[in-house]
């Protein structure tokens, strides 16, 4: 699943709604090295893609030059069949939602009139402002008595919240995000994850996101593109990269050792897969005193874990969405998938429907 | 009291001619500041050498700047807003200049990622944010001016300092003294009133929330 440069040049798809950066390097007048080096990569339409790295690995670099808020040094980048150099840069950048760590919401306007800058610099009309607004408030779940409220009477994951909705604004195919919940608690954290996957399953923009947490880059990501040095390491799905990891970097990277991790991101589907046919009853007796508890077949195996072992069972019984019937699993078929290389993702847009 | 009292005409028209000199500074001050302090705001390494230069002609003792734009401008209000309008840079353009750049970046590189252009960057976002700052810099312009344009009256512009040379020179204590009392009128209600239309920036930056 890796891109060669000259195979992407062959075979670019004039797709619309693709990006495609191509041998793409940065270098600031005032460095030696290059903040990014020959990047060629693919984001295929409604992808949420992830840029991951450490600190200073060229991740917001290699972002701003998609917005132009940097230009590269060399390379092109592509959006459908535009190369972006040939668009006007403000025209562009009104496409193209923007969310930074540090909000940078204008604190002169109130929250109606921050999220309503791009439609307005886009001369939408009144009401069709007004009701898009009202329409993004509710998106991303704010009350809307907070309209005429100032960024400085929000607290900063609801800041972070009028951000989105800013960026979504004039509905742009593509959102950039740099570490937009890095400066968030924990648990608003966690929550505006959740939000963002749900929005990405139900708009089908492609999100390009930097983080250098891992955790949150394997649960958002549709494909991580691993950065060092400026330089694309790997550019996989999240199960690819934990499970095979180009180098020893990756590997230590993402934890391809950390059990939990690995059965995080794998379905139970891929159990049933890998066995064809589940158990329909339990082979120990002593099961009969316990009462066998039901998990999703969409599930992820981590999920399994806790459940057997918070419940005492020595099985679970998987049912699938129209909750049917799938059978019978077991820690055994657990520890088989850690070795298995026919693992399913868990699919991410089902797990949030509700 | 008594000579503010029955030489209110000319104590009025007095006053007029020195509103009108302090305004007409403020005016070319503003027209020449604004542009000043935000090329200074973009091209960082003119600051130190455009602000030296404006520190020093503010250290020009007055008197002697108005006498010295006499051959040039000749005698009157000319030479008179000249060097007014001349101190005032300073202390426009360096509280512009801190309104301006001390703007948060994040909100800028937004207003840059959004696709507002340097215009509608400039009158959307760093104008009105840096709107009370500049508002500290006219108030201390129209002060200054206020008071150093009482001098001027010695280079024949008028104003206010007519009845303080006359009667400094006629030795009519009254004449000076209405014309200490109007001078401080018209500082006391200028600072006032522009203090209301700072809150008033300040507070459209803020929200409702906070209260100065
Ligand atoms: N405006 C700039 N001028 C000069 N050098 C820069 C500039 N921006 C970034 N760099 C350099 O380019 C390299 C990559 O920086 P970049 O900000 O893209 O890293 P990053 O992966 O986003 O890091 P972090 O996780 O810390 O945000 C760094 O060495 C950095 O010092
Ligand atoms: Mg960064």
């Amino acid at each position: 699943m890796t891109y060669a440069y000259s195979k992407i040049k062959e075979s670019r798809v004039t797709q619309s709604g693709e990006i495609l950066f191509e041998d793409v390097s940065k270098t600031f007048e005032s460095e030696a090295v290059s903040a990014v080096d020959g990047v060629s990569l693919q984001v295929a339409a409604g992808d949420l893609v992830v840029f991951l790295g450490p600190s200073g690995s060229g991740k917001t670099t290699l972002l701003k030059m998609v917005n132009r808020l940097y230009e590269p040094t060399s390379g092109k980048i592509w959006i459908g069949d535009e190369d972006i150099q040939s668009l006007s840069i403000n025209d562009l950048r009104r496409q193209i939602g923007y969310v930074i760590q540090q909000v940078g919401l204008f604190p002169h306007m109130t929250v109606k009139k921050n999220i309503s800058v791009v439609p307005r610099l886009l001369d939408w009309e009144k009401d069709q402002i007004q009701s898009r607004v009202a329409m993004l408030l509710d998106l991303t779940g704010l009350p809307d008595t907070y309209l005429e409220r100032y960024p400085n009477q929000l607290s900063g994951g609801e800041q972070q919240r009028v951000g989105l909705a800013r960026a979504l604004a004039a509905d742009p195919d593509i959102l950039l995000m740099d570490e937009p919940f890095a400066a968030l608690d924990a648990i608003n954290r966690e929550r505006l994850q959740k939000e963002l996957l749900r929005l990405h399953c139900k708009l089908d923009k492609i999100i390009l996101f930097v983080t250098h947490d891992v955790e949150e880059a394997l649960l958002l990501a549709d494909k991580i593109a691993v950065l060092r040095d400026g330089k694309l390491i790997q550019y996989d799905t999240p199960i690819d990269l934990v499970t095979k990891p180009k180098n020893a970097f990756v590997e230590e990277l993402v934890g391809t050792n950390n059990i939990l991790r690995r059965l995080s991101l794998v379905s139970i589907e891929s159990i049933i897969k890998a066995k064809g046919r589940l158990l329909d009853k339990p082979i120990t007796m002593d099961q009969a005193m316990v009462e066998i508890p039901t998990i999703h077949s969409d599930a992820d195996l981590r999920s399994a874990l806790s459940l057997l072992l918070s419940s005492g069972s020595d099985y679970l019984r998987v049912e699938d969405s129209f909750g049917t019937d799938q059978g019978l699993i077991s820690m055994e078929d657990l520890r088989e998938m850690l070795s298995s290389n026919q693992l399913i993702e868990k699919k991410k847009c089902d797990e949030i429907s509700d | 009291m008594r000579y503010l009292i029955n030489n209110l005409d000319l104590v009025g028209e007095l006053f007029l001619q020195h509103l009108q000199l302090t305004l007409i500074v403020l005016f070319f001050a503003l027209i020449i500041g604004i542009p000043l302090g935000v090329v200074l705001a973009r091209v960082k390494w003119l600051q130190g050498p455009i602000m030296g230069i404006l520190g020093i002609i503010y250290t020009i003792p007055s008197l002697s700047f108005f006498v010295l734009l006499i051959p040039v401008f000749g005698l009157g209000t000319t030479p008179a807003i000249v060097a007014l309008t001349a101190y005032a840079q300073l202390l426009l353009v360096r509280n512009w200049l801190v309104g301006l750049t001390s703007i948060d970046p994040a909100v800028l590189e937004a207003a840059r990622g959004m696709g507002m252009s340097s215009w509608q960057r400039f009158w959307q976002v760093e104008f009105p944010l840096a709107l009370p700052m500049l508002l500290v810099g006219v108030r201390l312009v129209v002060l200054s001016s206020i008071g150093i344009g009482t001098i001027a009256a010695f280079i024949n512009a008028g104003g206010l300092g007519v009845l303080l040379f006359e009667g400094v020179i006629t030795a009519n204590y009254n004449k000076i003294f209405s014309g200490a009392v109007a001078v401080t009128v018209l500082s006391l209600t200028a600072n006032y009133g522009i203090r209301t239309f700072e809150r008033r920036a300040e507070r459209s930056i803020h929200g409702a929330q906070v209260n100065h």
